[in-house]
């Protein structure tokens, strides 16, 4: 009986203490809500934690997929929606007024492959990968792989395509490199989130495809490069525009927007795959947050944009020990530019 | 003499206690009935837009392209039956020979242990069984089964083409053994509810254990355990994590079990997050309610089997 009385008078204390605490601090707590894309997850919610310790600000962070941040966003039930997909004509017009792709970080996609006796650094060319992918070439041993590749022991066994068969960012940004760089591909196939694949396999999600890779003998699959690094699986270079064998990396990526950067459009609506420049690797893409130009509430408005600034530029910090490849100078002065422009009831709220 | 007036005192509460549990429990069953009927009714109006658009050509049509947006179910409709038809396959017998065993056969020392070890197959969350099923049974297919499948009978068509390990027969196997515990416990119990004097009569007539158990415990318990089944075949339909995890997710038609296939409940599970338009959404939802159809004709179909079945057993008995 005493201990529970005991017990009963701390959690009270606790309770007192705890609704005692907000107003000496400076301000009301905000707490804002977004919802999307799961590949920048690991990272938004390292963000959200840092920044809860250095501002008064919550970030609650939903990973349900882009489509479902998109619906979200479109929705008005969260402060921003995040995407791995930019959102297409039709759904930022059923959306109203300005909305804003703003780039966080980029990440890569890397094919991987399970060969018996070959490790890492296979060659592949754009057309080499549409064709495998087409099922137009089907044995590891084809010449166009040979001549790219002289001294791997390639085998005469059939290649085992595999691909996602959730609708994923992953797949959006592969066939979109897919599509720019084979004409066949673009009218046979196209690009989406999912779409109708001439061969392969399916396998769910990053790990299901990492998985049916590792099991599968003579198997080719695309997963994120982070995805790939972990699992320390074999995963090859390709050959980017300027005609150099690229090894996938996160400066390599990063280098892939420095070279992108005069054809990254003013509303960053963009799969920046196969861009010019040295040295950069192709087969790369941005993962956005989304957000309204025009707020409603000017608190919530400045404490987003205020976020997304601090996202952008100390937030870049995080990326690399999480394995995205952080963004460059030249386009975050941009994103600056961008962020400024955010209003709530016509004022500026940076 | 003490009880009856007691009775007769408690009448008028016992009574409105009565109405009120009926009430209850009419409530209670009228809730299955009213969620189905909600479910179909958001389902259609979710859905409407890829009924209008595809109408009966859904069912028929075996392309499934998200960016030229045309849509149609054939090959998941017929991924979904075969690989549930091929783990009740195996399910069924498995599951019934230990069924037998465990409520006729063992010692009673044995029973609870195996009992609870089943009971434990079945607490196994299905992404768990999808990924031992990557890791272990794909690699076992692959160089361990195939190739005696294809050396014993790969003249068939059902085991034609390379041995990847993934694909129809990968998934109903798994599939089975996600069913073998509903099928094992619920027939069971069934069995343990045949009254004793029924094997005692039959036993006393000099049937051995085996005709007891065929003639006298299986007939008893024949709806039950049809009722088990029905139970599994519903769980095989709408499994989604563990199959789309072997099935190798290709929407396509073969007649080799060792070939990738779909199942509906994958496509949906797969594609719903980022399906990035509106139609895409709908044709997935029409999908569902494709599925939903899908599973209320298989089980009429089964009843009807069950019935003439049963009807056969009685008219071979006279």
């Amino acid at each position: 009986m005493t201990t529970s009385m005991r017990l009963l008078a701390a959690a009270f204390a606790v309770a007192a203490l705890a609704a005692g605490a907000p107003p000496t601090a400076a301000q009301q707590p905000i707490t804002l809500n977004g919802a999307g894309a799961t590949f920048p997850f690991p990272l938004y919610s390292k963000w959200s934690q840092v920044y809860a310790d250095e501002r008064n600000v919550q970030i609650n962070y939903q990973s349900i997929g882009s489509g479902g941040g998109i619906r979200q966003f479109i929705a008005k039930t969260v402060d921003f929606g995040a995407s791995d997909g930019p959102m297409t004509d039709e759904q930022i017009k059923e959306a109203g007024g300005r909305v804003l792709h703003i780039p966080m970080v980029a990440g890569a996609v890397v094919p991987v492959y399970n060969i018996p006796g070959v490790g890492q650094g296979l060659n592949f060319t754009a057309s080499i990968l549409a064709d495998i992918f087409l099922g137009r070439i089907t044995k590891w041993n084809d010449p166009r792989i040979l001549q790219f590749n002289p001294n791997a022991k390639l085998p005469a066994d059939e290649i085992v395509v595999i691909h996602r068969s959730d609708g994923s960012g992953t797949t959006a940004i592969w066939v979109n490199y897919l599509s720019k760089v084979s004409p066949m591909w673009k009218t046979r196939v196209g690009e989406g989130t999912s779409v109708n694949w001439p061969t392969g396999l399916g396998g769910r999600g990053n790990e299901g495809v990492a998985g049916l890779v590792r099991q599968t003998p003579n198997s080719l699959g695309y997963v994120e490069l982070a995805y790939a690094l972990t699992n320390k699986m074999a995963f090859g270079n390709v050959r980017n525009k300027a005609g150099q064998f690229v090894r996938p990396t996160l400066s390599s990526t990063t280098k892939a927007m420095e070279g992108a950067l005069k054809s990254i459009p003013e509303d960053y609506r963009i799969f920046f795959t196969n861009p010019e420049g040295r040295d950069v690797y192709p087969i790369a893409g941005f993962t956005w947050i989304l957000i309204y130009g025009d707020q409603s509430d000017p608190a919530r408005g400045k404490a987003l944009a205020e976020f997304l600034w601090w996202a952008v530029h100390d937030g870049q910090k995080y990326a690399v020990p999480l394995l995205y490849a952080p963004l460059p100078k030249s386009l975050v002065t941009r994103i600056e530019r961008t962020l400024k422009s955010v209003t709530a009831r016509g004022q500026p709220v940076l | 003499m003490a009880t009856v007036i007691a009775a007769r005192t408690f009448r008028p509460a016992a009574r409105s206690g009565d109405r009120l549990f009926r009430l209850l429990l009419a409530a209670m069953a009228a809730a299955v009935p009213l969620i189905l009927g909600a479910l179909l009714v958001a389902l259609l109006v979710e859905g409407w837009p890829a009924i209008t658009r595809f109408g009966l050509t859904f069912f028929g049509s075996s392309t499934w392209d998200p960016v030229a947006r045309q849509f149609g179910v054939l090959p998941f409709i017929y991924g979904t039956l075969v690989s549930s038809a091929l783990a009740l396959s195996i399910a069924v017998p498995l599951g019934l020979g230990v069924a037998i065993f465990l409520a006729e056969l063992a010692p009673r020392w044995l029973r609870s242990p195996v009992g609870f070890l089943v009971e434990l197959l079945a607490a196994i969350p299905s992404v768990v069984f999808g990924l031992w099923g990557i890791f272990v049974l794909v690699p076992w297919v692959r160089s361990g089964l195939t190739p005696v499948l294809k050396g014993a009978l790969g003249f068939l068509p059902l085991f034609q083409g390379p041995p990847l390990g993934i694909g129809m027969l990968t998934a109903g196997l798994i599939l089975a053994i996600m069913v073998v515990p509903i099928i094992v416990a619920v027939s069971t119990e069934v069995m343990r509810a045949v009254p004793t004097a029924q094997r005692e009569a039959a036993l006393a007539l000099g049937a051995t254990r085996w005709e007891t158990t065929r003639r006298a415990v299986l007939p008893y318990a024949r709806s039950g355990i049809a009722g088990a089944i029905f139970l599994a075949l519903a769980r095989a339909l709408g499994e989604t994590m563990a199959v789309t995890m072997v099935i190798g997710n290709v929407p396509q038609i073969k007649a080799s079990l060792l070939a990738p296939g779909y199942t509906i409940s994958a496509v949906i599970a797969n594609e719903f997050t980022e399906a990035t338009y509106d139609l895409y959404v709908a044709a997935l939802i029409y999908a569902g309610i494709v599925l939903f159809i899908v599973t209320v004709l298989v089980n009429v179909v089964a009843r009807l089997l069950v019935a003439r079945v049963g009807r056969g057993i009685e008219a071979g008995r006279e």
